[in-house]
């Protein structure tokens, strides 16, 4: 059994020397799915007929060069277009909806040679941290199933943690790549903002989304991301800025690198077994020969409220599209108003009609000003906070998530608490940064996420800071999957 | 305390397209919280501060204005619920 262990320069060997066939390794994906899947329900639809087809192409192909994601299964998040696979972004409204073309990043994979396996669960239109808010069913966390993989990429988080598949895509609009990633001990990369197209990815706020990779290890996660960012002139808040070989960036060497750990990330909201992981990882960077010192972000606090309102403002605008019109589900009225009103009622669940309230009342006139506005001048500060830092370190380093994967229904009734577990992750998303969530160890069984934040546009130093740590203490966390049908 | 009228509710409702049910006017109390929440923005002065509509230095990115392959009409209505003489078919339009 193939689990997805090694580097995929390992599984691609095996697969140019033809050791193992392409076919062969798409019958063990679907045969190994089939197995553990039913209890962890990460996937929604699996595109089996095409992909097995795609894996008897390059089969037969014979003396070609193999391009970058050769033979590759990848898994992907449900709100990322596929040209005749059915996306869902995880609601009722889209329900039964096949997209006539496919998003920028699924053209990349294939172009690239790589296999897209089927698609994520999430929580609907990524509205939400545990994958609770799905219309479907509630993902598992492969470490314990009664625990959520976190959100709103949980379904691609847990599949890679149950070696499932070796690569996922993600979406992070406020930590929805990195705070699953870290609840399942995988490794999760949101880039910088305009780093990789979003062009195909169904909108949730526009000024903060990011689609980025999901792996059991930095290399892997690095060279995904390779393939698939780029200026696009489809998306044209994509930047046109040369991509750097981020592998080259994997040296191992981290001495002089200079580390901020800024006070607010480390405080009494952090449970003792990540706060004791973190700190430990940090000191683990500092023996390597980095330098690290403890900094403030003074305007940290304000960052959950920033969020919630421009992110639901954003929202309201981006959701206005699914009206039963042209696509997805419609219910029939005598009048087109009360189509609308039917239609969207009934289609979208509770969360995401709450934030479409939220952002609406936030865009009305006569507040405006006083909410919307404001927020986006708050976003201003935050921003400049991390530049100020910039200035004087490489990277700023913190945990990812307060505590570990907290149990099922244990946050559903109470939305601001639920918002309150992306704090750590959301500044990020306001400044435009890239950020990892890499593993660094265990608090009670479950996994603990350390997070490294770049300079716009710097994930190469991200990636060598991650890569350096992780090769350190080699940890090779896996769940045990018990519990799971083997 | 900020509290939503049932008004307010229903003319938010009404804009975002959505019914008035109970569970959207339940909404009430949890919007009331979060706009308490989002009042601590008020601690700060942001007199002078510009806001961040986008967070990178790129403003008006242009193409050239020439024709691309485009979807054909039946591509485009493939996934419509309604259609009729290659048309999206709605309900009727009354009032404002």
């Amino acid at each position: 059994m193939v689990l997805f262990d090694e580097s995929y320069k390992a599984l691609q060997d095996r697969l140019h020397s033809k050791d193992l066939s392409v076919t062969e390794l798409i019958d063990e994906v679907y045969e190994n799915i089939e197995k553990i899947d039913g209890s962890i329900h990460a996937f929604l639809t699996l595109n089996e007929e095409v992909a097995h087809e795609q894996a008897r192409a390059l089969d037969a192909e014979s003396g070609q060069a193999h391009k970058a994601l050769f033979g590759l299964p990848v898994g992907v998040k449900d709100n990322i277009v596929t040209k005749g696979l059915k996306t869902t972004a995880a609601s009722q409204i889209l329900a039964n909806f096949e997209p006539l073309y496919d998003a920028t990043v699924v053209e990349r994979i294939q172009d690239q040679q790589g296999i897209v396996i089927g698609k994520l669960n999430m929580d609907e239109f990524a509205m939400g941290s545990s994958n609770e808010n799905s219309s479907f069913y509630t993902t598992r966390n492969p470490w314990d199933l009664n625990r959520v993989p976190g959100g709103s990429s949980g379904g691609s988080a847990a599949a890679v943690a149950a070696r499932m598949v070796p690569f996922s895509l993600g979406s992070d609009t406020g930590g929805s790549i990195r705070q699953p990633a870290a609840f399942c001990g995988v490794v999760g990369m949101k880039p910088t903002y305009g780093r990789v197209s979003r062009s195909g990815l169904i909108a949730f706020a526009s000024s903060l989304d990011q689609i980025g990779p999901l792996t059991t290890t930095v290399e892997n996660n690095a060279h995904l991301l390779q393939a698939i960012c780029g200026v696009d002139p489809q998306d044209s808040t994509s930047a046109a800025i040369d991509v750097p070989d981020f592998t080259k960036a994997l040296t191992g060497e981290v001495r002089g690198l200079r580390i901020a750990v800024p006070k607010e990330y480390l405080d009494e909201g952090i449970s003792e077994g990540v706060s004791l992981a973190v700190k430990k990882a940090i000191a683990q960077l500092e023996s390597l020969g980095a330098f690290v010192e403890e900094v403030s972000l003074p305007h940290s606090k304000y960052a959950v409220a920033t969020y919630y309102l421009l992110a639901s403002s954003e929202a309201s605008a981006n959701l206005a599209r699914f009206d039963g019109v042209r696509y997805g589900m419609r219910i029939e009225a005598d009048n087109l108003v009360d189509m609308y009103k039917q239609t969207r009622s009934e289609g979208f669940g509770a969360e995401v009609k709450r934030r479409i309230m939220l952002g609406t009342f936030m865009l009305s006139s006569g507040y405006h000003d006083a909410y919307y506005q404001k927020a986006q001048k708050v976003r201003t500060l935050i921003k400049r906070d991390f530049e100020k830092i910039f200035e004087n370190f490489d990277v700023v380093i913190g945990p990812t998530t307060h505590t570990t994967a907290f149990k099922l229904r244990e946050k559903i009734d109470n939305p601001l608490a639920m918002y309150a577990n992306d704090i750590l992750t959301i500044p990020v998303n306001l400044a435009g940064l890239p950020a990892i969530s890499v593993p660094c160890g265990l608090a009670e069984g479950l996994p603990v996420g350390l997070q490294i934040i770049g300079k716009p546009f710097d994930e190469a130093t991200v990636y060598r800071t991650a890569h350096a740590y992780e090769q350190t203490v080699n940890f090779k966390l896996a769940p045990s999957l018990e519990g799971v049908n083997a | 305390m900020t509290e939503i009228s049932k008004e307010q509710i229903k003319y938010i409702a009404h804009l975002a397209r959505l019914n008035f049910t109970e569970e959207v006017e339940a909404f009430a109390k949890d919007l009331g919280d979060i706009i308490d929440f989002a009042g601590q923005l008020n601690e700060l002065d942001t007199e002078d501060i510009e806001e961040t509509t986008h967070v990178l230095d790129m403003t008006n990115v242009l193409r050239e204005d020439v024709v691309h392959d485009a979807l054909d009409r039946e591509q485009a209505l493939k996934n419509a619920p309604a259609q009729q003489d290659g048309q999206v078919k709605v309900p009727k339009v009354i009032g404002d």
